[in-house]
């Protein structure tokens, strides 16, 4: 094996990319401390999820918009502490991918929902349709 | 008229548009640390892409019971907040094991990925007692169009933990037999991607799946 890239935080050169995943140079204790952070924020959210579902305390039908608020919330903590996800010019390519997936994943999620409820109405059974001009 | 715009400064290009003094078409091929993450990263886009497929054909079966139970019926909370916190501590893990790579710490890398492989052992214990649970009740997949999304999409994610666990293994070997070399560290980066991208879905999926089909 002659490979040359030898350290995972070389430095490229001023222009470099960073890869998928790889955090900037620094100590290993602010290392361990932005996994911290992020298990902290991540454990947070994930005990709100489950609180404002339990609690009883937060209005019926707005209990699933909080609950999507606090998973895409987690999802943001996980890619900026522990994919390292960031705005920086050397993240440029990682983010506009991870831009494209997002892209495509709604397209599909919204798109299916869209349609199938549409067809849901569109076949819905003669009584179904009494029943709901009731 | 007096100072120049901050883009026409030498040095200055901020967001690196000009990549500096070498021309883009000069710079050579990026490095393969580089190229081999990037690649997986597409890889876990498109992964995401395939579990947004099943996220979606669970969300319109979701209410379609067939007369059988519906989610608040069968969902343990208790059992998914445990998972969750294992999955989470999982990932969190596995990141330490990322810093030993870079510190070159063979001892802590393998007892990080040790805590690693606990916990994800763990969250699948937990995953497949529940699967069992319920088969055993006579909710399994054949039960409705809305169990078998269930135990397709969740099986889904436990069939990514489980091959992730193999990953796990693997790399703890090839680290004790070969050390920190090059393509070793590559494959360490590729599986810490996975893992954490693993949790990703995880929060997706225990948010849609069993809050949302609680509080339904």
């Amino acid at each position: 094996m002659s490979e040359t890239d030898d350290t995972l935080h070389q430095e490229d050169g001023a222009g470099a990319d960073r890869a998928p995943g790889e955090d900037e140079p620094q100590s290993i204790a602010e290392q361990v401390r932005g996994y911290g952070i992020g298990l902290g924020l991540a454990a947070v959210l994930t005990l709100a999820s489950f609180w404002a579902l339990a609690s009883g305390l937060i209005y019926g039908p707005a209990i699933p918009v909080a609950l999507i608020a606090l998973a895409v919330a987690q999802m943001g903590v996980h890619l900026v502490f522990f994919l390292h996800v960031t705005s920086g010019p050397d993240n440029t390519n990682n983010v506009l991918a991870l831009a494209f997936g997002v892209l495509i994943v709604a397209l599909v999620m919204v798109g299916t929902l869209w349609i199938m409820a549409h067809l849901d109405h569109n076949m819905m059974s003669m009584g179904d349709m009494i029943r709901m001009q009731r | 008229m007096s100072a120049a715009p901050a883009h026409s400064r030498p040095g200055g290009d901020p967001h690196n548009l000009g990549h500096g003094d070498v021309p883009i078409s000069e710079r050579g091929p990026a490095p393969k640390r580089i190229v081999v993450a990037y690649g997986f990263w597409i890889f876990l886009l498109s992964d995401f892409i395939l579990f947004s497929g099943f996220f979606a054909a669970y969300a319109v079966l979701a209410k379609e019971t067939a007369g059988g139970p519906a989610g608040r019926d069968i969902f343990d909370l208790p059992l998914v907040a445990w998972e969750t916190a294992f999955l989470l501590l999982s990932s969190f893990a596995c990141g330490m094991a990322a810093i030993a790579t870079t510190a070159k710490s063979v001892r802590w890398f393998q007892v990080s990925m040790a805590v690693t492989a606990l916990f994800g052992a763990a969250f699948l214990a937990c995953e497949l007692y529940e699967f069992v649970h319920l088969i055993g009740e006579g909710n399994g997949p054949s039960r409705s169009a809305f169990l078998s999304a269930f135990f397709a999409l969740v099986g889904c994610h436990g069939l990514h933990v489980t091959l992730g666990m193999l990953w796990l293994t693997t790399m703890m070997a090839q680290v004790w037999a070969k050390g920190f070399r090059d393509d070793i560290v590559r494959r360490i980066a590729c599986f810490a991607l996975f893992w954490h991208a693993l949790d990703i879905i995880w929060v997706a999926l225990f948010t849609v799946v069993y809050l949302l089909g609680s509080a339904a």
